[in-house]
């Protein structure tokens, strides 16, 4: 068996967000279908392993390894985490409905995800501290999700049912699913969010499959966006090749 | 002085929503208040001061302010958030229903009231002859509390101000020490990683077998039995995988807070080698000169129990004439003198709470509690500045100590001052034991660590 696991193909995917938003909580649903029933700080990084079908009812049906890597939000220990950035196939951005101020903080995460900066020391230029779709031109090859979570308590503080879309998510032409973290039926399977999980998944897969075979270099040292820029730079010389998708 | 008044409350607010309330959403406006509310009643209080040694406004109208403002403080210190905290606190605990909160919040704000008040009886605080419900009861049981605050605070701030600034306190970490680390914690994410994703596959097969076996023509019993048979070998295996994940998670928790703390140490070696870090190096030797001084002055205050009847500014001035000549005009110069010294105190000592405040709810804030942090943050910080006031009247000439013993009533002032060096001396003893500790501690860890190398 052991020797099955490491024959299985395995995609990477970061689940980031603050903390206290309920990254643990939506893991523990995707992986084991039940709700986590005592939710604690994560502290460093808690990884979950899923086994998902890659194009599933389709002959060219294949399971993949799914690794979401839980990371810890707290801010004392942002100095530490870029060790767990490198390498990454997808991220999932988690924030929290009834806190509008994590919404808006999942752009300084894409930026410290995408730059593997984490050292949060005060010489650092304060260029990185706002994700700019413009700016990381290149990024749009890591495929993005962005989760809502804490549903159910969403009319306890807003009067208006209406809950305003992230426009983070707008920029990066990613999905946005709205979950309550201790309702299995968010994730159920054929719901619309299982769905559209489902189709991120495979999008992450697809991804990392075309990103192996055009980058011949091993990617130590390397954070993404210069992978990324250099990649653009050889297709844009040699322009016939690969065919994208 | 109205105008000032609204300054300090929008600069207050400003601070709030911009620094403290950073990350979250503030939902209850009432908590939002709060803080800016107290923390401008504590600013006119000092600028009432201020007022007061430079002869700005009238005698009598100064006098009026005070108590106005002194009346504020005390109400809102003592009844109106400790109520709110208290409701806070039991909206914040599942098991109580929503109707029985209010009950329940009244009952324990009359606890806090007896407690508050029995906080009173052990301290010669007061003399007999004020009645139940004047100022002075409350404000002298405030001015313990307070103090108490100031003491540890500055006995902390006294010690640790020259361990973190000064470069001899520092561990050299190198760039290896750090990639080590890395290095082994990605190590074991790795090994934690294979074995869930054993645990995944098998209870995917199994799942895939029970289907498989349930939809077949056998009988239920003999899927049955296939299951039971099938399963326990591969369910004790698994229960035991499960076990070492369960093990190893805690493993890298531990090597990802080391390797937090070694990368702590390299930014702070980095900033030592900053502009500012040399300065601060350089006036940490300075500032431990002058912290122990400080902790030997007050040893010799408790035991001789002495406490200085002159103000600094005149002891300056008396050493100035009679031991070095100088001619100087003492009552120009000694208002001018204490003006800037106690300005200089009150701004100092605002910035340095501000600060502190701010890193201490970033570090220990969450979205359930922010809150009840903030109210907590809030009482300390008004009763932190009514008990600085107090003490203030130490560093002023006679002349303007007056208006201070006038408006807070005759508190027996000695023993606020005794009170406060004995709480910095502890402060400061347990802050040096607990640092030396934890550096020991550290340097020892260091030289095992080497030592170490997982075996899989």
């Amino acid at each position: 068996m052991a020797n099955h696991a490491n024959a299985m193909s395995k995609v990477k995917i970061l689940v980031v967000g603050d903390s206290g938003v309920g990254k643990s909580s939506l893991v523990h649903l995707m992986c084991h279908g039940e709700a986590l029933s005592n939710s604690s700080w994560t502290i460093g990084c808690s990884i979950e392993v899923r086994v998902h079908e890659y194009r599933e009812g389709t002959p060219s049906q294949k399971p993949y390894f799914i690794e979401l890597w839980d990371v810890g939000g707290s801010n004392s220990h942002k100095n530490a985490r870029h060790v767990f950035y490198n390498p990454v196939h997808g991220i999932i951005l988690v924030h929290d409905l009834t806190n509008r101020k994590s919404q808006l903080n999942l752009r300084r995460w894409l930026a410290e995800v995408l730059l593997r900066e984490g050292s949060g020391s005060k010489t650092r230029t304060p260029l990185v501290e706002d994700f700019d779709a413009e700016q990381f031109g290149g990024f749009s090859q890591l495929p993005v999700f962005v989760v809502g979570t804490k549903q159910d308590q969403i009319s306890e503080y807003r009067t208006s049912g209406r809950v305003r879309s992230c426009s983070l998510a707008d920029e990066c032409s990613a999905d946005e699913i709205y979950v309550n973290s201790h309702d299995q039926r968010s994730l159920a399977p054929g719901s619309s969010n299982a769905v559209k999980l489902s189709r991120f998944f495979d999008k992450v897969i697809e991804r990392q499959q075309t990103t192996t075979t055009t980058t011949a270099r091993t990617d130590t040292g390397y954070s993404y966006l210069e992978r990324e820029n250099s990649m653009y730079r050889r297709n844009k010389s040699t322009s016939a090749f690969i065919s994208m998708g | 002085m109205i105008g000032s008044m609204l300054v300090f409350f929008v600069g207050g607010w400003v601070w709030f929503v911009r620094k403290i309330f950073r990350d979250y959403e503030v939902h209850n406006t009432l908590v939002q208040l709060f803080f800016p509310m107290i923390f401008m009643l504590s600013c006119a209080m000092f600028e009432l001061i201020i007022f007061e040694i430079a002869a700005v406004l009238e005698s009598g109208s100064r006098y009026l302010y005070w108590q106005v403002v002194l009346y504020l403080m005390l109400v809102m210190l003592i009844l109106v958030i400790p109520f709110y905290l208290c409701h806070c606190i039991i909206s914040n605990i599942r098991m109580v229903r929503r109707e029985w909160v209010n009950l329940l919040a009244m009952v324990t704000w009359g606890g806090f009231m007896m407690c508050f008040w029995k906080i009173g009886d052990p301290f010669p605080i007061l003399s007999p002859q004020h009645g139940i419900l004047s100022i002075e009861q409350s404000i002298s049981r405030i001015g313990v509390i307070g103090v108490t605050v100031m003491a540890s605070l500055s006995g902390f701030g006294a010690v640790n101000y020259p361990y973190t600034s000064m470069n001899i306190f520092m561990r050299p970490v190198t760039k290896q020490d750090i990639q080590a680390q890395e290095r082994r914690l990605m190590q074991t994410l790795d090994v934690i990683v294979n074995k869930k994703k054993r645990v995944a596959l098998a209870e995917r097969e199994r799942g895939i077998a029970k289907d498989g076996g349930s939809s077949g023509s056998g009988s239920r019993l003999w899927g049955l039995l296939r299951s039971v048979t099938t399963s326990s070998p591969q369910g004790e295996s698994l229960a035991a995988i499960k076990q070492e994940v369960a093990a190893l998670e805690e493993l890298s928790r531990q090597l990802f807070l080391e390797s937090v703390e070694l990368q702590n140490q390299r930014e702070r070696l980095e900033w030592a080698h900053t502009f500012q870090g040399r300065f601060f190096n350089f006036m940490g030797y300075f500032f431990s000169l002058y912290c122990s001084w400080k902790i030997f002055i007050s040893l010799v205050n408790i035991v001789f129990d002495r406490v200085g009847r002159k103000d600094p500014v005149t002891k300056g001035m008396e050493i100035a004439v009679h031991w070095l000549g100088f001619d100087i005009d003492v009552q120009f110069w000694s208002q001018h003198t204490s003006f800037f010294l106690v300005g200089c105190i009150i701004v100092t000592s605002i910035r340095g709470f501000i600060l502190t405040l701010t890193r201490f709810f970033y570090a220990v804030s969450s979205s359930k509690s922010s809150n009840i942090i903030v109210l907590v943050l809030a009482q300390l910080m008004g009763m932190y500045f009514v008990s600085m006031v107090m003490l203030m009247r130490m560093n002023m000439p006679l002349e303007y100590r007056t208006i201070i013993t006038q408006v807070l009533g005759d508190l027996q002032f000695h023993f606020y001052h005794r009170w406060f060096d004995v709480i910095f001396l502890v402060s400061a003893l347990t802050t040096m034991g607990i640092l030396y500790l934890a550096h020991k501690q550290v340097n020892t860890s260091d030289k095992t660590e080497s030592f170490y190398e997982p075996k899989w």
